[in-house]
Formats: C-alpha cells, sequence, structure tokens
C-alpha cells in the first residue's frame, strides 16, 4: 500500500464502478434474507438489514447502500439515512443480540440525511440512541467502512468491536467540501479541506480509530470485486474469531474502552 | 479530582434521606473549595461582565426587540419582549443555578491539543482561553442546588460555539464515570454548534465516547437530566444531549442535528421560523418539557428529590 493523498482516495472511492455492499453480499454471504421497517414508520433504503450465513455462521447485517447509477441512488437517498433507517438498525441489533449471532456493519454514507422530515422524525435522537445501543449490545459487532465514513450518520454503525476501512476508503467528522465552506467560504476548496482533516485510512490507524486497512485491488476495489470481497471475508472472518474468544463481559469492557482511550488533550 | 467533604457523604444518597432541607431559596450552602463562583444564586447582575459583556445592549435575534443591558442581564439575559433564552457563559449559569460556594471544578487545567495539526488551532484555543477564563467549552464538577448534590456540566458557546473534541469529550465522560462511583444525579448544560472540526476524526470519536459513558452510568441506575440550551445542535445533539432519562429545554432555544443553511440549501425553500426550536422539539416529541430560567433550580429540585435525592416528602 503506498500513501495516497486523501485527494486520490476520494477519486477512487468516487470512481461511478465502485462496488457497493449490493456487490459484496452475494459474495461474502449465503442465504441472505432482507428483514425491512423500523416497526414504527417505515423502510428505510439508505439502510439494509437481513440475516445471512457467513462461513456457515449465522450473521446480522447491516449496510449503507449506495446507488451504481441514478435510478438506484434515488431508491437509497444515495445512502443517507433517515431516522428510521437507524431505528431498523437498532431493532435488528437487539434481535442478533437475542439470537446471539455476530452483527456484521458495512458503512458507506455521505451522511445522515438533512432535511425537514428527517429533522421532524428526530435524526440526532436516533443517531444518539444507536451510539447508546451499540455501546452495551451484548453481542460482538465487526464494522467495515466501504468508501465514504460520513461524520454522525456513519459512526452509528461504527460503535463496534473491531473497525476497517478499506485502502481507500475516508472516515470524516465533516465532508471536505462543507469544512472548505467553513474555513474558507468556498466549497471548491474540498481539495485542501480533505487533506487538512486527515481523512484516509492509514490517518485514521494512526490515531487508533481503525484496527485494519484491508486492501483493494491495485487501481482501487472497482478493478476487481471479487478480489477484494475476498480480503473483506478474511478480514471479517479474523475478527470474529477474534472476538468470539471473549465472555460477554470482556467484550463489552474491551469495546467501552476502545472508545474511552481516544482523545487527545493536556492536562 | 480535588473534592469536598460534602461528597463523601453522597454514596449513601441514592437512597432518599429525610432531613433534608425544603427551603426554597439557597440557605448557607456547604461551602465548597472552588472559590471561583461566590456570588449568590441569581444574583444575575453581578454576572453580567461575562455574559452580557459591556454595557451594549442586547438585540435579540428572535424578535429584533432591543433591550437596555442591565434590564437585560436582570432578567436573565431573557428576551422581556420574546422570552427568548439568550447564551449565557458557563461561569453565570453556574452563578444563577447552584447554591453558592458549591461549584467544585473537576479538570480545571485540561486543555486541548492539536491531535490533527489543524493549521491556528493552537492559536485560536489559546486566546479563546485568555478571553473567556475557562480551559475550554464545558466547565465540569460537582455542587448543589438546596443542599442536594449533583455532577454538573456547563457547556460555554463563548468556547468555539461550544463545539466538542477531546476535552469535552473527556470530562463529560469522566463527569458520569464519577457520578456513576459517587451515587450523584448527573445534571448537564448543552450548548453546542456540534463535534470540532479542528480535531478532525477524533472529535467525532467523542460522540461515542459520550454516549458509551451515559450507557454505563445509565445501565448502573444513575439519573441524567439533560437541559438543552442555545444553540444544541449536529454532534451534540446526536450523542449525549439526546440521552438524559429527562431532557429539558430553555423556551426559544435552537435544537436540531441538521443546520438551517444546509437544509435550506438541500430542499431550496426557506424554512419556518420556529423550525428546530424547543416548541418543535416539544411538539414532535423530542423534549420532556421546557422551562423557564427563573423556574429551573426550582423544577430542577422537584426532579431530583422524586428521585429520592434530598428525601421524596415535601415536594412542592
Ligand atoms: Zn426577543
Amino acid at each position: 500500500m503506498s500513501a495516497k493523498s486523501a485527494w486520490d482516495c476520494l477519486q477512487i472511492i468516487r470512481n461511478k464502478n465502485r462496488p457497493t455492499v449490493e456487490n459484496y453480499i452475494p459474495l461474502i454471504f449465503d442465504e441472505f434474507y432482507e428483514l425491512h421497517g423500523d416497526r414504527h414508520f417505515g423502510d428505510d433504503h439508505a439502510i439494509k438489514g437481513g440475516i445471512a450465513s457467513f462461513e456457515g455462521k449465522p450473521v446480522t447485517v447491516l449496510a449503507q447502500v449506495k446507488g451504481r447509477n441514478l435510478n438506484e441512488n434515488k431508491n437509497t437517498n444515495f445512502a443517507m439515512p433517515h431516522p428510521e433507517g437507524y431505528r431498523k438498525a437498532m431493532r435488528l441489533a437487539l434481535q442478533a443480540e437475542k439470537f446471539k449471532r455476530p452483527i456484521i456493519c458495512f458503512i458507506d454514507t455521505p451522511g445522515a440525511f438533512c432535511g425537514i422530515d428527517a429533522e421532524k422524525r428526530g435524526q440526532g435522537e436516533a443517531i444518539a440512541q444507536s451510539l447508546f445501543l451499540f455501546s452495551k449490545l451484548k453481542t460482538p459487532v465487526i464494522s467495515v467502512i466501504l468508501g465514504e465514513g460520513g461524520s454522525g450518520g456513519a459512526l452509528a454503525l461504527a460503535v463496534c468491536d473491531r473497525l476497517a476501512m478499506l485502502e481507500n476508503a475516508v472516515y470524516s467528522v465533516i465532508s471536505p467540501r462543507g469544512a472548505a465552506s467553513i474555513l474558507w467560504k468556498d466549497a471548491a476548496k474540498e481539495k485542501d479541506a480533505a487533506e487538512v482533516l486527515k481523512i484516509t485510512a492509514p490517518d485514521c490507524k494512526s490515531f487508533g480509530i481503525i484496527e485494519n486497512i484491508i486492501s483493494e485491488p491495485i487501481g482501487g476495489a472497482h478493478n476487481s470485486p471479487t478480489d477484494t470481497a475476498e480480503n473483506i471475508k478474511a478480514y471479517i472472518s479474523n475478527s470474529i474469531r477474534d472476538v468470539t474468544k471473549l465472555n460477554t463481559e470482556e467484550l463489552l469492557k474491551a469495546r467501552y474502552h476502545k472508545f474511552r482511550k481516544i482523545g487527545v488533550y493536556g492536562e | 479530582m480535588a473534592l469536598e467533604n460534602l461528597f463523601g457523604l453522597v454514596k449513601e444518597r441514592w437512597k432518599p434521606t429525610s432531613s433534608e432541607t425544603t427551603k426554597e431559596e439557597n440557605t448557607e450552602a456547604v461551602k465548597g473549595t472552588a472559590a471561583e463562583i461566590t456570588d449568590a444564586p441569581l444574583a444575575a447582575a453581578e454576572a453580567a461582565a461575562t455574559s452580557g459583556g459591556t454595557a451594549v445592549p442586547f438585540k435579540c435575534p428572535r424578535c429584533m426587540q432591543t433591550t437596555p443591558a442591565d434590564a437585560f442581564s436582570q432578567n436573565l439575559w431573557v428576551c422581556p419582549s420574546c422570552n427568548f433564552h439568550s447564551r449565557i457563559s458557563a461561569l453565570d449559569r453556574l452563578r444563577i443555578f447552584v447554591d453558592k460556594g458549591t461549584f467544585s471544578e473537576f479538570d480545571k487545567t485540561m486543555t486541548s491539543l492539536n491531535p490533527i495539526e489543524f493549521p491556528g488551532y493552537d492559536e485560536k484555543t489559546a486566546a479563546l482561553r485568555a478571553k473567556t477564563g475557562i480551559s475550554d467549552a464545558i466547565l465540569t464538577g460537582t455542587a448543589s442546588i438546596h443542599n442536594i448534590p449533583f455532577v454538573i456540566g456547563v457547556m460555554d458557546s463563548n468556547f468555539l460555539m461550544a463545539s466538542m473534541g477531546s476535552v469535552v469529550g473527556e470530562k463529560i465522560t469522566r463527569a458520569f464515570e464519577y457520578a456513576e462511583e459517587n451515587g450523584l444525579p448527573m445534571v448537564l448544560f448543552s450548548a453546542s454548534g456540534g463535534a470540532r472540526m479542528q480535531e478532525g476524526i477524533i472529535s467525532l470519536m467523542q460522540m461515542a465516547k459520550t454516549s458509551a459513558a451515559a450507557a454505563r452510568y445509565s445501565e448502573a441506575g444513575g439519573l441524567f437530566i439533560s437541559i438543552l440550551t442555545d444553540p444544541t445542535t449536529g454532534g451534540v445533539e446526536a450523542s449525549f444531549a439526546s440521552l438524559g432519562d429527562i431532557i429539558i429545554a430553555e423556551p426559544k432555544v435552537l435544537i436540531g442535528f441538521a443546520g438551517r443553511r444546509v437544509i435550506e440549501g438541500t430542499i431550496k425553500q426557506h424554512l419556518p421560523e420556529d423550525f428546530q426550536s424547543a416548541e418543535f422539539q416539544l411538539e414532535h416529541g423530542f423534549v420532556d418539557m421546557i422551562v423557564e430560567r427563573k423556574a429551573m433550580r426550582k423544577t430542577l429540585r422537584h426532579i431530583l428529590r422524586l428521585h429520592g435525592f434530598g428525601g421524596v416528602k415535601n415536594v412542592g
């Protein structure tokens, strides 16, 4: 892996042929059954949930779904979830806890949707409740950032025991565009903002935010979705093996400390 | 964390006690070690130096009416025309809210570093420390109202719009942990523009860290009262601030996830005036009650007593 700039990574993950979770699910899991709805309001297509078999064992899958064309993106709202998407994820997470199966999360979102209805239905509350629930969920959670890890909307599926990023994925508190408009009142300076924010996988690993970087084929995942899926599969397999060595108490303690220790300050 | 004797007693305070005073206003409360909060509660005029600043009249951003500085601070920095509860400094909030002399600060010297080497961040935080007299965007510690002790956090929008970086995240987490260890209730006055961009991804993680601390505290049976003040938005609204057992908002304040301009940019139209107001959030089911600043002490005392702190008898 050579050190790419954040801007290089953004170009690769914005490639229109970049595989999405829709490509990966059939390559990684068997017998995937999608489970719909939050049981309160509706079914948000930006977050897909379901149950599947991973290497012969049952798992719950939660995934943010980017579209591969305009129609798919209309359907999935460009992977920007509404509150009911997070509430569906929480419902299925509790179900996974009940049936003692690990949860595999795939993150790929510019962020939670910003709109009137999202506010009316409590976007902030839905994300807060996700962070609250996942921090104490009594079953292993393994997460992977496939492309864009956009702010709180991504974090809602990243409170986990093991977090990895694909080699060219980014994880950021604010979109480079958003940062550029705040910093320099000029969204066009997003390239500069991307570098300043330190959003690449090696950056995040150096800050102790993620445990693993998953290799992509030369040039990016689009050059071989199958090889990328194999790498993701190996990571999930190793991670499940690691975390299932812990009993529930140890698992929750380790998860708490994984986040507890993040912070840089002087005293 | 240096703490006074009062708080050595409080491990027993999960259970109601019957010997608490029920006086409406502050009695001579147990003296704290922190001497900086010496003004009587509700002594608003004396506190004008930090929130009111100079004698500049207040022009209300909601109703556009102008109020003379004195009248404004006498009214606890609430607009007399429309009841908008304006922003106040953390020190003023403590002065008008907690028993005189009882605030004992945690982590007084904790300051931001510059983890992602963000240009200009060190200079900015240094200047704000000098200007505001506080070390970062939140004060945490122990305090009491009507002799009922609790852990308190107060965010201060004068410090980088009270954005949450490592210091805010760590202080809140430690406050929850202290409250849990000592069987104390937690009262948190939130105000924030969201996560602190200048600390990059590390600031985002503070949302997870504080929410996990709130979850642990909740699992242990702790009472968390979250009070939303102007503005409570972004990554703070989307983490601990929305996780209170009881969520209270001040009248007319801004509460929401996404910025108004971001939403207007998406939908290409103007949003109604009351969008994301405290009243909007009450209507949509996201806050329990709206409480005026002048009634906050009394309300808190009653809620604490109803949860067995300070004795449950004689509520009223
Ligand atoms: Zn007004």
